[in-house]
């Protein structure tokens, strides 16, 4: 059974044509990831997935409701590809200023906060202000605040850029975790070694989908040995 | 000397400015703007006043009316009420052979104008009767009253619009610009309940910040106040909150903190000038006409009247009406604009 469906959506910015026709059905408690060189559009139909977006052509439905929707905004966990965080405020404020938006019980949101913490390893640095903190503490910091309040879909635009392979580990870890209680996971990614973690790819190039399947089939159809030379070879490098 | 590194430096600023036509505009087209509205306020004519009044010898009669716009007989009754709707700037009659003044008195400049008009026409009367001076009283304020305490008002307006003004914007553009906006956007979150939590917590600072001002002016300063402070406070608090909606809604038109400071020239000096420090009566009627769509004008015109007239907030409700009109249309209008972020 699919939990998103993107039926035929095309999207235009003034005359710039950014997505295509694009059809795409994401199983529900699969890990999704969207490839593609920059520019082709994957942010762009994150966005539209959420629903920040409305698509100029063509419909998406997410659990059996159409986008855009507050319905599904609960049931969505978004980390863009930015770091949307409060300079000012500390690490814990962060995740409980967004928490309390969500509107999570006070007492679960404190468990959820210590638990999504430990998660992407911060649990030592919550007191301190985000102006103190690098660029990858940042990212896992967004990616603990995407969890308070226990999406049933992840969407995340990049969530591992600038984070080590050690932390990236334990973050697939704990991406598994979430994945192994039903959570639907979409990521965008760059590196291939993620994409190759993936159930199942979709390589979006100008704006389309030029090929869909799991990692081994794209492999398969490309005829190369590694997703990243699936990457090259589409891009007429290979 | 010129070093290539200058040289880079220099090129790389001109092509900023080439890119930033706002910025470039702004720095060679409002000096000009603001040249003119000081051209505007400084060239109006000289003010005639209104003149009521009652058993005057007629030699005095021909010289105030050579001097004033206007000069109608009344009894003290009619001069009053008119007084009281701004019609009317001055009352002078006999009492007991001895020329009584009766002044408006909210506006120093109107009555120092006004008693230049009545001396000379009292320098005109037969030598026997000079010598006795006027008796001068006040409606409101009193001869005490100065420059400071006529623009103190206007200027308590002001500068909590501007002060509203600049953080909200700030701190509303930031939040676009961390990225913070669509992080908030893509939870739940109904559009006016953003924008209802930026007024709600902002309000409060503003609250404390209309609290000092108020309280320094009138306590510190000694600023002429004759009206409640509680009452004040409601006018400038909403004066804020219009300053703020306002600020948040042009934040979407500037891309950095650089640009919000463009609005100071665009959208607070022009209050400034329009808004009561500089009388209007005097200039064209298009400025007047400019001022009504100015939200300060009407919070600085309560704040005085208040202040200098001892109005309470049932005497300025037409005022509190336009302030909340206007706060509501930049309230909404921000809603509406944040669709551009997310469509639901």
């Amino acid at each position: 059974m699919s939990i998103i469906q993107i039926d035929n959506v095309s999207h235009q910015f003034g005359k710039e044509k950014v997505l295509k026709d694009v059809d795409l059905k994401i199983e529900k408690g699969k890990i999704y990831g969207l490839l593609g060189p920059s520019g082709a559009g994957k942010t762009t139909l994150i966005n539209m997935i959420v629903g920040m977006l409305r698509p100029t052509k063509g419909t998406i439905i997410v659990d059996n409701t159409k986008v855009p929707s507050f319905k599904v905004l609960h049931k969505i966990g978004f980390m863009a590809q930015s770091d949307a965080l409060y300079q000012e405020l500390t690490a814990w404020e962060n995740m409980e200023f967004i928490g309390s938006i969500y509107q999570v019980k006070k007492k679960i949101l404190q468990k959820k906060m210590k638990e999504a913490a430990r998660a992407v390893n911060l649990e030592n640095h919550l007191k301190k202000p985000i102006s103190q903190f690098s660029g990858g503490m940042k990212r896992r910091l967004s990616l603990a605040i995407s969890l308070l309040h226990e999406p049933r879909i992840l969407l995340l635009d990049e969530p591992t850029v600038g984070i080590d392979p050690l932390l990236r580990k334990s973050i697939w870890d704990e991406f598994r975790k979430l994945q192994q209680n039903g959570v639907t996971i979409v990521v965008t990614t760059h590196v291939m070694d993620e994409a190759d973690k993936c159930d199942q790819l979709a390589l979006l190039r100008d704006g389309r989908i030029v090929a869909s399947g799991t990692p081994l089939e794209l492999k398969k159809q490309y005829q190369v040995e590694t997703i990243e030379d699936v990457f090259l070879k589409d891009g007429g490098v290979l | 000397m010129y070093s290539n590194g200058s040289r880079a430096i220099v090129k790389r600023i001109v092509s900023q400015f080439k890119r930033d036509k706002r910025s470039l505009a702004l720095m060679l087209l409002a000096p000009m703007l603001l040249l003119f509205l000081v051209w505007l306020v400084f060239n109006g004519s000289d003010y005639k006043p209104l003149i009521g009044y009652d058993n005057l010898p007629n030699p005095i009669i021909e010289s105030i009316s050579d001097n004033s716009e206007e000069l109608l007989k009344l009894d003290r009754e009619e001069a009053i009420s008119l007084m009281k709707s701004e019609e009317l700037d001055a009352y002078i009659s006999m009492e007991n052979e001895q020329p009584a003044i009766l002044l408006e008195g909210s506006d120093s400049n109107k009555n120092s104008t006004v008693m230049q008009v009545v001396e000379e026409a009292l320098q005109s009367m037969d030598n026997n009767q000079k010598g006795t001076e006027p008796k001068v009283e006040f409606l409101y304020g009193s001869s005490d009253l100065g420059l400071f305490d006529r623009v103190g008002p206007v200027l308590i307006g002001f500068f909590v619009f501007f002060f509203v003004f600049i953080l909200g914007g700030i701190s509303f553009l930031r939040e676009r610009t961390q990225g913070t906006l669509v992080k908030l956007l893509s939870t739940p979150i109904k559009r006016w309940q953003l924008v209802v939590g930026y007024v709600v917590g902002f309000g409060t600072f503003t609250i404390l910040q209309s609290i000092l001002i108020v309280l320094f002016s009138v306590y510190i300063l000694d600023m002429h106040m004759v009206g409640y402070v509680w009452e004040l406070l409601i006018v400038t608090i909403l004066l804020a909150i219009t300053a703020l909606t306002l600020a948040i809604l042009l934040s979407t038109f500037a891309n950095n903190e650089f640009q919000i400071m463009q609005f100071i020239p665009i959208v607070i000096i022009p209050q400034v000038f329009f808004s009561g420090i500089f009388n209007l009566d005097t200039l064209d009627k298009w400025i007047q006409i400019l001022s009504n769509f100015m939200p300060l004008t009407y919070g600085a015109d309560a704040l005085s009247d208040m202040m200098i007239k001892g109005y309470h907030l049932q005497d300025v409700w037409f005022n509190i009406v336009v302030l909340c009109g206007f706060a509501l249309v930049f309230f909404l209008l921000n809603i509406v604009v944040l669709k551009k972020h997310r469509t639901l």
